[in-house]
Order: C-alpha cells, then sequence, then structure tokens
C-alpha cells in the first residue's frame, strides 16, 4: 500500500492505496464521490472526466498514486449554493437524456471555458472531443455550453 | 479492468529514475502521463513489476531555446507544448501535429517523450520529429546517449530506448528562413487517430522548392521519409500542379498494412494524396 495525500472537492484526504488503484475507483469506492462514472475500459468515453489540479483529465487513466499532492474536483464539488453555471445551462437546454455522460461533459465543458471563454460551435465541439454522448447526438450539449459561456460572461 | 499488482516508485532524477528501472528488474517499466500505459495496464496487457513515474523530473520537462535549435523534456505535456511560445514561434510543425493528437483530456496528461517512446505506427509525433531530424537524449546506467530520430524508430511499438533506459529530452534543429510546415492528418470522425499522417518541411526560394522534408505516420511500422518525394521536389516550382506530380512517388519504400480503417491500396493512393495537400499547405501554394 501507498500513502497519498489527495484533496478532493475542497477536502484533504490522507489514504492508502494500491498502487493499481485507478483514480476512479479511489473516487468512488474510498471517498464516495460517485458521481463520477466509469462508461468504458478504453480511455475513449470521458464519463469519468474529473479536473486534476484545474485541467481536465480521464480519472479512469490516471493511479491514484499518480494524482498524490493535486487536488480534484469531481462533479460533486462543482455546484456552490446554487448550480454551477455550466450544470444550469445543461438543464435549460435540455442537455442530457439518460445522463451517464453529464459529469464528464459538464467537467469537460467547465475546462473548455476556462481556456476559451468565448467558443464558437466548432470549438465547442472539438472541446469535447474526448467526451461521448449515446443517447443526445450532440446538439443540445452544444448549445448548453453556448448558454453556459454567455451566463459566464454576464458575471454569474 | 482493474491492472494487475505492481509496486510504483517516484524518483526525483533522471539517475534515480534509471537506478529505479535497475532496481526493478526486466519487468520494470516507465510511466509518464500514462495515457498508453493506463489503457495497456487495464486490458493487462501490460503488467509490470515496478512503474517508474517519472512524470515529476524537473529536468525531464519544459522547452528550451539554444539558438539554432530547441530542446523539449520528454515529459512535457502535450498541452505544455501546445502553449509553449518557444514551440509555437520555432517548431510550429510540432504544434500543429500536437494539437491533433487525441482530445483535451489526453493531451493534459500525456506526454511528447511517452509519444515517442510508446512507438506507436498510428502516432503522429514520430513522423515530425523524423521529418525535423530531432535527436533524442537517452539515460541509462551506462551514461547518456544521443539517437537521431532515423535511428530511433526500430520496429511496431520498439524503439532504441532499452528496457533500462530512458528518454529524457528530444532537440529539434531550428529551420531557418524560408521554411513552410504542415501536418495534416486523415482521419476518421469517430477517431482521431491517423490512417496516414503526412508532416511537411518544405522550403521555397523565388517560386522554387529548393528543400523539402517529409515524414509519413501510419504508412510502415515506422515513420518513414517520402524520400523520393522529397528529391522530386527540389527545382520544381511551388505551384498545386508540380506538387501533385512530385507527390505521386509517396508509397514508395513505405510499407502499409491493411487494417479496419484502410486497405494497403486504398492508403497508398492516401499517401499521394494527403503529402500532396501538406507540401502545398507548406509551400503556400
Ligand atoms: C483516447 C486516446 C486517443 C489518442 N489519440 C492519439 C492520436 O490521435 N495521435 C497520437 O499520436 N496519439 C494518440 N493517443 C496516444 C497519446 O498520444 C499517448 O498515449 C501519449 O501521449 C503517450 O504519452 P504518455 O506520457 O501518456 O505515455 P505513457 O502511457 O506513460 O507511456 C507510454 C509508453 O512509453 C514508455 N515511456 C513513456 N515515457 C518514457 C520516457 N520518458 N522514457 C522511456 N520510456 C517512456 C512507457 O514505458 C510506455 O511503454 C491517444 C491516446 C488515447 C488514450
Ligand atoms: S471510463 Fe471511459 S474514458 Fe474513462
Ligand atoms: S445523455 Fe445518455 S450518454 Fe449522454
Amino acid at each position: 500500500m501507498t500513502k497519498v495525500s489527495i484533496t478532493v472537492d475542497g477536502v484533504l484526504h490522507e489514504s492508502e492505496v494500491e498502487p493499481r488503484t485507478l483514480l476512479v475507483h479511489y473516487l468512488r469506492e474510498q471517498v464516495g464521490k460517485v458521481g463520477t462514472v466509469v462508461g468504458c475500459d478504453t480511455s475513449s468515453c470521458g464519463a469519468c472526466t474529473i479536473l486534476l489540479d484545474g485541467r481536465s483529465a480521464k480519472s479512469c487513466s490516471v493511479l491514484a498514486v499518480q494524482a498524490d499532492g493535486s487536488s480534484v474536483t469531481t462533479i460533486e464539488g462543482l455546484a456552490g449554493d446554487e448550480w454551477h453555471p455550466v450544470q444550469a445551462a445543461f438543464k435549460e437546454c435540455h442537455g442530457l437524456q439518460c445522463g451517464y455522460c453529464t459529469p464528464g461533459m459538464v467537467l469537460s465543458a467547465v475546462d473548455l471555458l476556462s481556456e476559451n471563454p468565448n467558443p464558437s460551435e466548432a470549438e465547442i465541439r472539438e472541446g469535447l472531443e474526448g467526451n461521448l454522448c449515446r443517447c443526445t447526438g450532440y446538439h443540445n450539449i452544444v448549445k448548453s455550453v453556448a448558454l453556459a459561456a454567455q451566463t459566464m460572461k454576464g458575471g454569474k | 479492468m482493474i491492472p494487475s499488482k505492481f509496486d510504483y516508485v517516484r524518483p526525483n532524477s533522471v539517475d534515480e529514475a534509471v537506478a529505479a528501472l535497475k532496481a526493478g528488474g526486466e519487468d520494470s517499466k516507465v510511466i509518464t502521463g500514462g495515457q498508453s500505459m493506463l489503457p495497456l495496464l487495464r486490458l493487462r496487457l501490460a503488467a509490470p513489476s515496478v512503474l517508474v513515474d517519472c512524470a515529476r523530473i524537473d529536468e525531464m520537462k519544459g522547452v528550451k531555446d539554444n539558438g539554432d535549435s530547441v530542446t523539449i523534456g520528454a515529459a512535457t505535456t502535450h498541452w505544455d507544448v501546445l502553449h509553449n511560445d518557444i514551440v509555437k514561434t520555432h517548431v510550429k510543425l510540432l504544434a500543429d501535429a500536437t494539437a491533433t493528437v487525441a482530445d483535451p483530456q489526453v493531451r493534459h496528461r500525456g506526454t511528447f517523450g511517452g509519444a515517442l517512446a510508446h512507438g506507436d505506427p498510428a502516432g503522429d509525433l514520430p513522423a515530425v520529429v523524423l521529418a525535423l531530424d530531432a535527436t533524442m537524449e537517452i539515460a541509462g546506467a551506462k551514461g547518456r546517449r544521443q539517437v537521431a530520430a532515423k535511428d530511433f524508430f526500430v520496429d511496431y511499438f520498439t524503439t532504441a530506448v532499452g528496457p533500462d533506459e530512458i528518454l529524457v529530452s528530444i532537440t529539434i534543429p531550428k529551420l531557418g528562413k524560408g521554411w513552410g510546415t504542415c501536418y495534416e492528418k486523415f482521419n476518421r470522425t469517430a477517431s482521431g487517430w491517423a490512417v496516414v499522417g503526412v508532416a511537411a518541411a518544405v522550403k521555397v526560394e523565388g517560386g522554387k522548392i529548393t528543400d523539402a522534408r517529409i515524414g509519413l505516420t501510419n504508412c510502415a511500422a515506422v515513420p518513414v521519409r517520402a524520400s523520393s518525394v522529397e528529391s522530386a521536389l527540389k527545382g520544381a516550382s511551388a505551384s498545386a500542379a508540380e506538387i501533385e506530380v512530385a507527390s505521386q512517388s509517396a508509397a514508395e519504400g513505405t510499407r502499409a498494412t491493411s487494417d479496419l480503417a484502410a486497405d494497403k491500396e486504398y492508403r497508398e493512393h492516401l499517401m499521394r494524396v494527403i503529402t500532396a495537400r501538406a507540401v502545398s499547405c507548406a509551400a503556400g501554394a
């Protein structure tokens, strides 16, 4: 077992993990952040996306030991008293159907908007390249991100 | 799937990492970004005894301007390469190719050196370092050695980096005045991987092409130079028509295979078409 200290959604966790523990399993099973989900075994779907030191990463493709000393934001830590503007926009624009891809979509969108607050439709689609959705056909997801960009510019 | 058991060490220097690889025996492996390693571990296609994490070794990160060349640490992430001003100014071909690698999440973690050491024939960056005549610095128990890009890629997923060695940095000569570059990639929408990719650097003087360097992605077990196109281009006018004629020999010297994305014949057709596009774009034609 290896000792790791990882800040998850603002709370520091000192834990013992096996080196082979994937960050996503650590988050779900040791920290209880079951909002972060696993959708594939090939690093393709992005359902497991979290923010690792502020940048999006696929938590199925990071070992917990690699995240030692880092700070993780999961979908559960995104909202304050109100929804994060990206979450609110997904609700407003019906950016989800089954919702399985949503935690990852939302966090990828947050990452995209932090780098590019004013993305074009093409830039939104490219920014979400690492996230697959089997339900929506993406159109409403793209609309959601565009709306979030607008509301966030409004100082929300 | 859950990976099989392994030990994990995170050394702070290249020397410590080399020692850890040696101490771990023949089944010890380097990990940096883990973006190729984690999928292999999960499918248990890789089952190392020890993983030596080189992601936090300072010497292996960052970009340095040496005047006539640029040195990039092997553990520099794709994202850091993309956002580096020295790279954007002096090694634009690398920035352009890196922008096509995978998706934002993978680019945040995956590293330049990892993408080269992995030796995937479909990887985009090997063709770039081959076209730009880069040199790799490799560290092992006997010290450091320099390996030219043309000798670095040995076979499918096999490079000059030995099992107890570490790729430390990559040095890329700057192209002088008159050079233009372009990375042209043909891929299916659902998968970012290149069916065929072409990294082109072309020197144009007075409307004529005077020098050309072309690296091909996914046209053999290793990246290859389109040498006969390079020769045919020398002296040609920088026009789309002459470039297209010169690009007809793009498949010479390649060893294309057939796979789900393309059979051999179609892949060879793509080599000619994508080479012409890349060269035209690099030459401003
Ligand atoms: C979904 C997905 C899509 C992708 N799409 C593309 C694409 O379109 N184009 C493309 O080119 N690539 C693509 N990749 C691959 C990606 O570029 C590589 O996974 C990544 O950059 C490899 O770097 P890494 O640091 O993650 O390597 P790791 O996974 O850490 O290591 C990979 C291999 O290289 C060895 N290694 C790593 N660093 C060193 C070193 N410094 N010295 C010696 N050996 C070392 C490791 O031992 C291992 O065998 C994709 C990957 C994923 C998951
Ligand atoms: S679970 Fe599919 S990319 Fe992580
Ligand atoms: S809403 Fe069902 S997978 Fe995206």
